[in-house]
Order: C-alpha cells, then sequence, then structure tokens
C-alpha cells in the first residue's frame, strides 16, 4: 500500500509543474501587470514604475521569474500577496476552511440525497419515482450555477426571507476560530443561536453547490445498482434466503459503491470550481472569493499559490479516493 | 408423500416480443433421498424449472401451478417471508457459473457464514468452526485459512467447492444443482459430481441434478425427466430409460452420447434447435426434428402417455428404443 501511495505521488509531481506553468502564464496573458491595475487611471511616473516593477521581480525575464518562483515553492515559500503583504500560504490557511466547509457540505448533502434515490430507482425502474429522479437529476446537472443560486436567493432569501442573503454568520455573533469550520467553533463555544445562524447560511450555498454533485451521484448510483442487480451473486444472495433489506443494502450496494465512489472522488475537482462560483454568489469568505479578486488585482502571488494550493487538496483527495477504491475493491487490493 | 410434489407447473415471461412461456405445464417430484436427473438442450427450460421451485424467478415470470408442495408444505401461498426461511436452508441451490455466483466483495468465510446466522442463528466460534467443517467436508485444503480468501483468489473448481459448501450449510432436504459441471474444466468435472454424489449418499438429501449430459445423468440418477422446449418429453427410472427410450428425443439424445456411437461412421446430432418464443410448431413439439413425424404429429399436440414404467409425450412412442435409421413406425 505504502508502495502505491509512493508511486501515486511521484505521479504527481508533472502535474503539478504543469498547473504552476499554466496559472503563471496564464495571469500574466491578462492585461495589466498589477502595478498598473492598482494605479489605474492616476498614471505613475516611469521611474517610479520602473523602480517598483524592479522591487517586485517583474522586469526580469518570464524564464526567471518562473524559475524563482518554481525554486521559492520548493522550498515551502508561496511569497506574499501583493495587496495585502500578508503571507499568502497563511491567507489560503485562514480562508481555507469556510470552503472546504461548504464543499464537505454539499458533497454531504449529494451522498445523502442522491444514494438512497439512485438505489430507490433502480430498485423500482421504470416506476414513477425513477423517471422523477432521471429527471430531476438531469435538470440538476445542466442547472448554470450563477443562475440556480440567484434564482434559490430570490425565492429562499428575498421572497420568504427563510434563508439570509450572503455569509458565514450574522453580524451579531462572534466566535472565536479554533478549527474554523463555522459548525464545529458555535458548537464549541457553546453558543447555539450562532450554530443556528451558521446553519441557516449554509443551506442555500450547499444546495447550489451540491446540485451537480447530486445529479452525478444519483445517476451514477441508479446505473451502478441497475447493473450489480442483474449479477449471479445476486440471485445467490436471494438463492440463500436473505431479505431483500439485505441483498440489495449489502450484496447490491457494495458493489455498486465502487464506481460510486470514483465519480463521488472526481467530483471534488468540480466541486471546487463550483465553490469560487458559489462564494461569489454568497460573499462566502472562501479562498474562491478570495482568488477571483486576486485574478481583479493582478496579485500574481496570492493567485498562483491560491491555484496550486487547491490543486494540492484536489490530488490529495483523488489519492485518497484511489486508497479508498482499493479498500472497496477486493480485486484491486491484491492485483497491487 | 414425496418431498417435492409439483403438479403443471408453468412460466409464463413477458417480454417485449410478447408473452413466452419457457416452462409449460410440468409434473415433477422428487422423494426423499432421491436424485433425479432432468436433461435437455439448451433453451428447453431447466433452469428456469428449478428457478420456480426455489421463488428465484424475477417480476417478469409469472409462476402458476396446480400444486406446488415442499414437505407437506404449499409453496404456492406461503407467504414471500415463510418461504424465505425455508430457501437455502431446508431447499438449496448450486449454480452453474462459480467464478460469478459468489460476491466478489465478500470472503468465502463472510459467505458461508452469512447463510448459517441468518437460519441458525450461529454466531461466535460456534459459527466460525462449522464454517471450517464445511470446507472441509467439500474437500477444501487448509480451510481455516481460505476463510479470509476472496472468490478471485480462487479457482473455478474452489469455487464450486464453497457454493457447495453454502448450500449444504444448513442440511438441506433437497439440493438443486443446475449444471454444476459445465463451466469447470472436464478433469474438475468428475470431482465435483463426485462430491455432489458423495455428499447426497452421506446426508440422504434428493438432489435434482441438472445437466446436458445423459453420460452423467446414467451415472447418477435414479430417475430421469427429459425435458424438451418447455415440456417433459419422457420421465422414466434410470436403468429402462437407457435400455429402452420410448420417446424419438431421448432416444436422439442417447444416441448421441459417445459410447453408443462407437462403431458408427459419424457422431450423431440431433439436426435442428429448440423451438424459442417465435417458432413452435402447431403439432408436436418435436415434430419438426421428429424422423417419425406424420401428418397427425404436425396437426396436434400429443399428451404425456404412460409407457412401461413412466410417461412419454408421444403419439408413436419407440417400440423397442433403437429402430433403424430411415424406419417409420
Ligand atoms: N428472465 C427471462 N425472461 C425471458 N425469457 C427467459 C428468461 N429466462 C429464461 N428465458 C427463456 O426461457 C427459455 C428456457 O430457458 P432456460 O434457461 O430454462 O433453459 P435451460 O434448459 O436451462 O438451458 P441451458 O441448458 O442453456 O441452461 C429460454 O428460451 C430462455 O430464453
Ligand atoms: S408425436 Fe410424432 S413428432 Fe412427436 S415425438 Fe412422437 S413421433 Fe415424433
Ligand atoms: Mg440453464
Amino acid at each position: 500500500m505504502l508502495r502505491f501511495i509512493l508511486t501515486r505521488v511521484s505521479l504527481v509531481i508533472p502535474t503539478f509543474l504543469g498547473i504552476t506553468f499554466l496559472t503563471f502564464i496564464l495571469i500574466r496573458l491578462v492585461p495589466g501587470d498589477p502595478i498598473e491595475v492598482r494605479v489605474g487611471e492616476r498614471g505613475i511616473a516611469p521611474e517610479r514604475l520602473a523602480a517598483l516593477r524592479h522591487e517586485l521581480g517583474l522586469d526580469q525575464s518570464l524564464w526567471q521569474q518562473f524559475l524563482d518562483y518554481v525554486g521559492n515553492v520548493l522550498s515551502g515559500d508561496f511569497g506574499l500577496s501583493l495587496v495585502t503583504h500578508n503571507s499568502v500560504l497563511s491567507e489560503f490557511i485562514t480562508l481555507f476552511p469556510a470552503t472546504l466547509e461548504l464543499a464537505l457540505c454539499a458533497m454531504l448533502f449529494a451522498t445523502l440525497v442522491g444514494l438512497p434515490a439512485g438505489i430507490l430507482a433502480a430498485v423500482k425502474r421504470g416506476s414513477l419515482f425513477d423517471h422523477g429522479v432521471m429527471g430531476a437529476s438531469l435538470t440538476g446537472y445542466s442547472m448554470p450555477i450563477f443562475w440556480w443560486g440567484l434564482l434559490l436567493i430570490l425565492f429562499f432569501s428575498v421572497a420568504l426571507g427563510w434563508t439570509p442573503v450572503s455569509g458565514r454568520l450574522d453580524l451579531v455573533y462572534y466566535v472565536e476560530p479554533v478549527t474554523g469550520f463555522m459548525l464545529i467553533d458555535t458548537l464549541m463555544a457553546g453558543d447555539y443561536e450562532a450554530f443556528r445562524s451558521a446553519l441557516s447560511h449554509l443551506i442555500l450555498p450547499t444546495i447550489v453547490l451540491g446540485t451537480v454533485p447530486l445529479a452525478v451521484v444519483a445517476r451514477m448510483t441508479r446505473s451502478a445498482m441497475l447493473e450489480v442487480l442483474g449479477e449471479d451473486y445476486i440471485r445467490t444472495a436471494r438463492a440463500k434466503g436473505l431479505d431483500s433489506g439485505r441483498v440489495i443494502g449489502m450484496h447490491a450496494l457494495r458493489n455498486a459503491l465502487i464506481p460510486v465512489v470514483t465519480v463521488i472522488g472526481l467530483q471534488v475537482g468540480t466541486l471546487l470550481g463550483g465553490a469560487i462560483l458559489t462564494e461569489t454568489i454568497f460573499s462566502w469568505p472562501g479562498v474562491g472569493k478570495w482568488l477571483i479578486e486576486s485574478i481583479n488585482r493582478r496579485d500574481y502571488p496570492a493567485l498562483q499559490g491560491g491555484v496550486l494550493l487547491i490543486a494540492t487538496s484536489v490530488i490529495l483527495v483523488n489519492l485518497l479516493v484511489d486508497v479508498l477504491y482499493g479498500v472497496l475493491n477486493p480485486r484491486i487490493r491484491h492485483a497491487r | 408423500m414425496p418431498l417435492l410434489d409439483i403438479k403443471n407447473l408453468s412460466v409464463e415471461f413477458t417480454t417485449r416480443a410478447g408473452t413466452f412461456r419457457a416452462v409449460d405445464g410440468i409434473d415433477l417430484t422428487v422423494d426423499e433421498g432421491e436424485v433425479v436427473g432432468i436433461v435437455g438442450e439448451s433453451g428447453s427450460g431447466k433452469s428456469v424449472t428449478s428457478l420456480a421451485v426455489m421463488g428465484l424467478l424475477g417480476s417478469n415470470g409469472r409462476v402458476v401451478a396446480d400444486r406446488m408442495m415442499f414437505g407437506g408444505r404449499d409453496l404456492l401461498t406461503m407467504p414471500a417471508a415463510q418461504r424465505r426461511k425455508i430457501t437455502g436452508k431446508d431447499v438449496a441451490m448450486v449454480f452453474q457459473e462459480p467464478m460469478t455466483s459468489l460476491n466478489p466483495c465478500f470472503t468465502v468465510g463472510f459467505q458461508i457464514m452469512e447463510t448459517l446466522r441468518v437460519h441458525e442463528g450461529l454466531s461466535g466460534k460456534a459459527l466460525r468452526n462449522r464454517a471450517i467443517a464445511l470446507l472441509e467436508q467439500v474437500g477444501i485444503p487448509a480451510p481455516e485459512t481460505r476463510l479470509s480468501a476472496f472468490p478471485h483468489q480462487l479457482s473455478g473448481g474452489m469455487n464450486q467447492r464453497v457454493m457447495i459448501a453454502i448450500a449444504i450449510a444448513c442440511n438441506p432436504r433437497l439440493l438443486v444443482a443446475d449444471e454444476p459441471t459445465t463451466a469447470l474444466d472436464v478433469t474438475i468435472q468428475k470431482q465435483i459430481l463426485d462430491l455432489l454424489v458423495q455428499l447426497q449418499r452421506e446426508r440422504g438429501m434428493a438432489l435434482i441434478l441438472i445437466t446436458h449430459d445423459m453420460g452423467v445423468v446414467a451415472e447418477t440418477a435414479q430417475r430421469v425427466v427429459v425435458m424438451y422446449a418447455g415440456q417433459v418429453a419422457e420421465t422414466r427410472p434410470v436403468q429402462s430409460l437407457f435400455e429402452r427410450p420410448r420417446h424419438p428425443y431421448t432416444g436422439a439424445l442417447l444416441d448421441a452420447l459417445p459410447e453408443r456411437a462407437l462403431g458408427k461412421r459419424r457422431l450423431p446430432t440431433i439436426p435442428g434447435m429448440v423451438p424459442g418464443i417465435a417458432d413452435r410448431p402447431a403439432g408436436c413439439l418435436f415434430s419438426p426434428r421428429c424422423r417419425f413425424a406424420d401428418a397427425r404429429c404436425r396437426a396436434e399436440r400429443p399428451a404425456l402417455f404412460d409407457v412401461d414404467d413412466g410417461r412419454a409425450r408421444c403419439f408413436y412412442p419407440l417400440p423397442d428404443g433403437h429402430p433403424a435409421a430411415g424406419e417409420a413406425l
């Protein structure tokens, strides 16, 4: 198992280099460097501009800049934000829990609703429920996130007033950040009012972000279950006199989970992409919103570091999924 | 009273092409401790019959029968929960494909113990010991270590032994083996067959052995049911059937046996195929392939007539088993 993990990690190195290179080039292709963007229409003396550029190392060749950057990153230095002058790494670490909390809730929502819906649809294949689930998931999958988010806000927040429009917590509460997860921090502080506030802030973003994964999980579960239910070993399970709860919930589901877990893992990348939009819609103070702001300010180090760190977390999750896949699938586990 | 008593069993499948009667009015009885062989070509309804006995047909298979009794209990009116207590315990089944019939995600030990846990409420050390003893009885070496093996780590023959262990776990009164050796290597086939016969003798359980192979039936069964296109073509005690088959189809199957074909120039095969959903003839179902078919055969369906010590579905039962080729009746 350890050797498997090590090979996987070594395969990841070219991916990292590629990602670093792409973000590095792409952000520089956007017109306007950090100084020009900050100065705006006010104008700046050419000597001052040259001095500032030199200070930031922008006067060096692109290759030199890239090599310097890679060198720094390899020694764990992601640089300072050009705007706040804080360390990029520490800004990321401060903001990441908000994103993670949102992403985890969305994934939990997608799994808790999608798995049972897919199982039931497969078992009741061709029924009204099955058609309902399939139709809903097709709709959910094709729903544009921005539009869907605004729709939910208009209905639940504006028209009904049930949920807050933006942020993570009402301003009247203050909770000492310990884990960075608002739900956990409020509970640890014993402030149940704040917990409820945090929860109500989470509901809409969770639904918006979880919709696409929910659709994917439901569809995948259904098709995996349908395939498995036709297998010989399901007939064997019934020939043993097991009740349908055990046949479906254990013998069939255990096998169907193998492709479903893979799909859930693959959704993590999509999820973090979706988080950027969702955070922007709901003013969620996470890394997604921070990245968008960094683009607008041409905050090169923040953007590069942010993308790299997000890529790292996606890769870590995929690695975790691979390991889990091996645990779930004995045939893979022993093949190694 | 027979252990299994089935009268006029039919199974209909609803498919896109229409309703298809895969099993058509079959009578089947099995006595306590008896070995009954069911033979017939592919598509003759052997598996569907056994699945109906086990109650394992899917929702698109409709089972009707005049009577379906097991051990004096009515399987037709029994609620599903009641039936599950019999299935896998008193009636168990071994399938054709050992490599796909075991769940790839669970260990062999788990899959054996599951049956014992559900039907006999065993647990802990007693459960484990029973599982080890079962693996021993079906001839699996080093049973303790095999408990934690997954099906993909074992050969087809070993997996079939595991399937047999699961089937006999709760000492069933009836074991249904549906072509248990067809998917295995020839050398392994004999071992598995011998194992089944040995277990049947030791435990005195009844055995329904389904096969394509007349030779296997000759060696193991006491009584034979020959099926053709969902119906019983002939049913007789094994010895007299082999000595003097009365149905032309049985005669042709026996002629196809290699031992009997010795000395002949060509191995006889039966031309044509079992009629499927679309091409069932109006008269005798065997008439398109029967050497002795006449106008009556093509117009009318023969009933099962009493012949000698059994029954045959033919207007003109063979007088002495093997009329010379081309001889008309
Ligand atoms: N679930 C089903 N739906 C529709 N038709 C079916 C179904 N199961 C079996 N049949 C049909 O019923 C007929 C009898 O099939 P069955 O499997 O009992 O044959 P068999 O005698 O066991 O053949 P083999 O020797 O190949 O196993 C076949 O024509 C088959 O296509
Ligand atoms: S009834 Fe006629 S066609 Fe049918 S098996 Fe007998 S002789 Fe052949
Ligand atoms: Mg079959």
